[in-house]
């Protein structure tokens, strides 16, 4: 992942443009139709039920589910990143916490004290929470246009959620965010707007 | 010619003339083996170098039959199981046990079959480093330029994909080109130590320096410095003892990576225990990381 300072000025417009998306990833469609666009610097939160889809419009949005119908347009140049609802985890992780920040190309250190306190641990010692939150700053601080974060606050208690409200409510340039999340309370609190995923009908 | 030669092996000037190159090819092997296996135990595939290791011991094999030098013989066919395994997306444990059964049968069914017979099998098992020559020398030795030369990049996208999985396709990044990579620079790696240190020496020394790495050290650096300092010295002390004592060098090698694998066993001293206190934090304002890679491909 390359820092934003190393890039050429984007040009202007939406970083994604979603019309009429249908998407699933078995032989039919899970979600959709949906519409909407991504500007430069907003934080949307993606809401729905367990099982609507949400997680099947990331995957759809980064190629790894089945477009069924809909277009996709995404600014010439975008840049991704991709946190994971459950972060892959190995039984032994030597890696450290800088190693991960380095590995998502992170410049800047942590704006936590709490986070900075990891960088030099194994990520095999960390909790489920703290490996976690490690996680999502890589993302937000990879310096990507855009950050799809899938349920960022799994896991963590109620200090380390106020710190990914931090996270999101810093500026950051054009960067905008794409957050999925089944906590609505969360989402109205840092989100500019919530777009709200529905099972596909039929 | 002779006296670049000369001035390569002068500090080797304790060791036997017959024994120098193949100590110089079983020490490029030591170092790289255990990074290769740091990077495929980071993939959770270094089951497939045991798969990649029996398929290169039959196809060095049936090489032999036909004249070409075992090492080419053996590199030849893990280079195609490697591409297979690419193109098939052949992974997890069921696919490197069909690579291991599919290696040993054709092992034994080719050693039977043949007028070269048990008896280069078995070489094949135990290893001939001691019978290692040029060949065997200047092919490790290109395989570990080759490492040296690619793994700092590979590495670097290898652990990108391994915290980032999806980070490639979102990205619409050519990521086949290190995978693919990967697998034939392991299905070398692994052939090439099949055919000099035997099938078993050269899986141990994938797997156990690259697992004490794992075990013991703190950090990705640290752990290919653990793996290949593990790695080296487990090969000089097999290559003293299967000299100074008469034995095979392969069972010797694979012997003293266990030995040395019991370190594996040892508590770490960082590892927190529930209800310890965090970690003390760094300072306010630490400086800036310093980035790994300055490209995104």
């Amino acid at each position: 992942m390359t820092a934003l300072a190393s890039r050429p000025k984007a040009p202007e417009g939406p970083l994604l443009r979603v019309e009429g998306l249908v998407a699933g990833h078995g032989a039919s469609p899970a979600i959709g139709p949906l519409s909407f666009t991504i500007e430069p610097g907003e934080v949307i939160g993606l809401w729905g039920a367990n099982g609507a889809g949400k997680s099947t419009l990331l995957d759809a949005l980064v190629g790894t589910a089945h477009r069924f119908a809909g277009t996709l347009v995404r600014r010439p140049g975008l840049t991704l990143a991709y946190q994971e609802q459950q972060p892959a985890r190995l039984p032994l992780m030597p890696m450290t916490g800088l190693d991960l920040l380095r590995a998502a190309g992170v410049l800047d250190p942590p704006p936590s004290l709490r986070l900075r306190a990891w960088l030099g641990q194994r990520l095999d010692t960390l909790s489920g929470g703290e490996f976690q939150l490690l996680h999502v700053w890589a993302t937000l601080g990879s310096g990507m246009d855009l950050i799809l974060l899938d349920e960022p606050t799994n896991n963590l208690d109620p200090g380390a959620e106020t710190l990914v409200g931090e996270f999101l409510a810093k500026p950051r340039g054009g960067q905008a965010v794409l957050l999925v999340s089944h906590e609505r309370d969360f989402l109205d609190r840092v989100c500019h707007r919530v777009v709200e995923v529905l099972a596909w009908k039929g | 010619m002779e006296g670049l030669i000369g001035s390569v092996l002068s500090p080797l000037g304790w060791l036997d003339p017959l024994f120098r190159l193949p100590f110089l090819t079983g020490l490029a092997l030591a170092c790289v083996l255990p990074a290769l296996g740091a990077l495929l135990m980071l993939r959770e595939e270094w089951l497939a170098a045991l798969g990649l290791a029996h398929l290169a011991a039959a196809s060095a094999l049936l090489g032999l039959a036909v004249g070409l030098p075992a090492v080419i013989g053996g590199t030849l066919g893990a280079l195609g199981a490697g591409l297979a395994k690419s193109l098939l997306a052949a992974r997890g444990n069921a696919a490197y046990a069909f690579m291991i059964l599919i290696g040993w049968s054709s092992l034994m069914l080719i050693a039977a079959n043949t007028a070269l017979g048990d008896a280069l099998g078995h070489a094949l098992m135990d290893g001939q480093l001691y019978f290692g020559g040029w060949v065997e020398f200047a092919t490790s030795l290109m395989l570990a330029c080759l490492c040296l030369a690619t793994l700092p990049w590979l590495g670097r996208r290898l652990l990108r994909a391994r915290f980032f999985p999806r980070f490639e396709q979102a990205n619409r990044l050519p990521a086949w080109r290190w995978h693919l990579g990967m697998d034939l620079l392991s299905a070398t790696g692994v052939a090439v130590g099949t055919a000099t240190l035997g099938l078993m020496g050269a899986f141990a020394l994938v797997l156990v320096p690259a697992w004490l790495g794992f075990r013991l050290a703190r950090g990705w650096r640290a752990t290919l410095a653990v793996a290949i300092g593990m790695g080296v010295a487990a090969y000089l002390l097999a290559f003293w003892a299967a000299l100074a004592f008469d034995q095979p060098f392969g069972p010797v090698l694979v012997a003293v990576l266990i030995a040395t694998g019991t370190l594996g066993l040892l508590p770490r001293i960082d590892r927190r225990r529930p209800g310890d206190k965090e970690a003390r934090p760094s300072p306010a304002s630490p400086p800036r990381i310093p980035p790994a890679s300055a490209g995104r491909g």
